[in-house]
């Protein structure tokens, strides 16, 4: 059963589930992109500075890369959500945190843009 | 309608240390994709990103990155990072696999957390080892 709603719980539907496993699966297969990245690089004795700047200086991996960090932050949100609504009763401390997570991870957004997108 | 007395109706203790139960093998699977999820987000993320910009910065940042991993404090906080990742990522490959209906008797549940948890282990091992 559902009880009373509260403004800070989540949204008791299948919404939630399916974009946690969704996320997962993104950031699985970057995982595994960048593990085969290692891998052929191996042999070389690593990418090095300039490798690794050359990387990232592509468009399509910078493209990817900010894809796999807004499935981080949307997959942080879900998980991190349920952890304070497990432990931290008092509607209000919750909401203040629940505000703090959301805040940090449009911060952390802005900051990989600029990372990916500001590098000279 | 009247109801009987019932057992359940008289004061008993409630006792439920959490620490003084052994917990079966899922339980320790699910509080350990708790704590790393909860781990990768307040540290591994920000420095995560903070890594990222460093080493992409200049080579005198990605030098120096390399030589701050070298201390021994700052390596064992990575290994355990990664631990969280590899425990994290094989949690939730488990969880899909549930969501699939595999596993889901008592047996196979314990099997696929145990496996998921050696996993998780062997993989940071070896992976540690390989860096260093």
């Amino acid at each position: 059963m559902v009880g009373p709603r509260l403004t800070t719980n989540a949204h008791y539907g299948l919404r939630d589930w399916l974009s946690q496993r969704v996320t997962a699966v993104v950031i699985t297969l970057y995982t595994l992109l960048c593990v085969a990245i290692a891998f052929v690089a191996a042999p070389n004795g690593g990418l090095g500075y300039d490798g690794w700047r050359a990387l990232f200086a592509s468009n399509a991996f910078r493209v990817v890369t900010f894809l796999f960090l807004v499935a981080v932050y949307y997959h942080a949100w879900v998980g991190v959500r349920n952890i304070l609504m497990d432990y931290v009763k008092p509607t209000g401390i919750r909401f203040v945190l629940q505000t703090l997570v959301i805040c940090a991870l449009v911060a952390y957004t802005g900051w990989g843009v600029q990372i990916l997108w500001g590098m000279r | 309608m009247a109801s009987a007395p019932r057992p359940v109706d008289k004061p008993r203790p409630v006792y439920l240390n959490l620490f003084a139960i052994r917990q079966p093998i899922p339980a320790v699977v699910s509080i350990l994709h708790r704590a790393s999820g909860a781990l990768l987000f307040l540290v591994g993320l920000p420095l995560g990103l903070w890594a990222l910009q460093t080493s992409l910065a200049s080579p005198e940042g990605y030098a120096g990155l390399g030589a701050f991993f070298t201390h021994p404090l700052v390596r064992f906080g990575v290994v355990i990072l990664l631990w969280a990742y590899l425990h994290h990522l094989f949690a939730g490959v488990r969880h899909v696999l549930s969501d699939l209906h595999i596993g889901l008797d008592l047996v196979g549940a314990r099997r696929t957390a145990a496996i998921a948890l050696v996993l998780g282990i062997l993989l940071t091992a070896a992976i540690g080892v390989k860096l260093w």
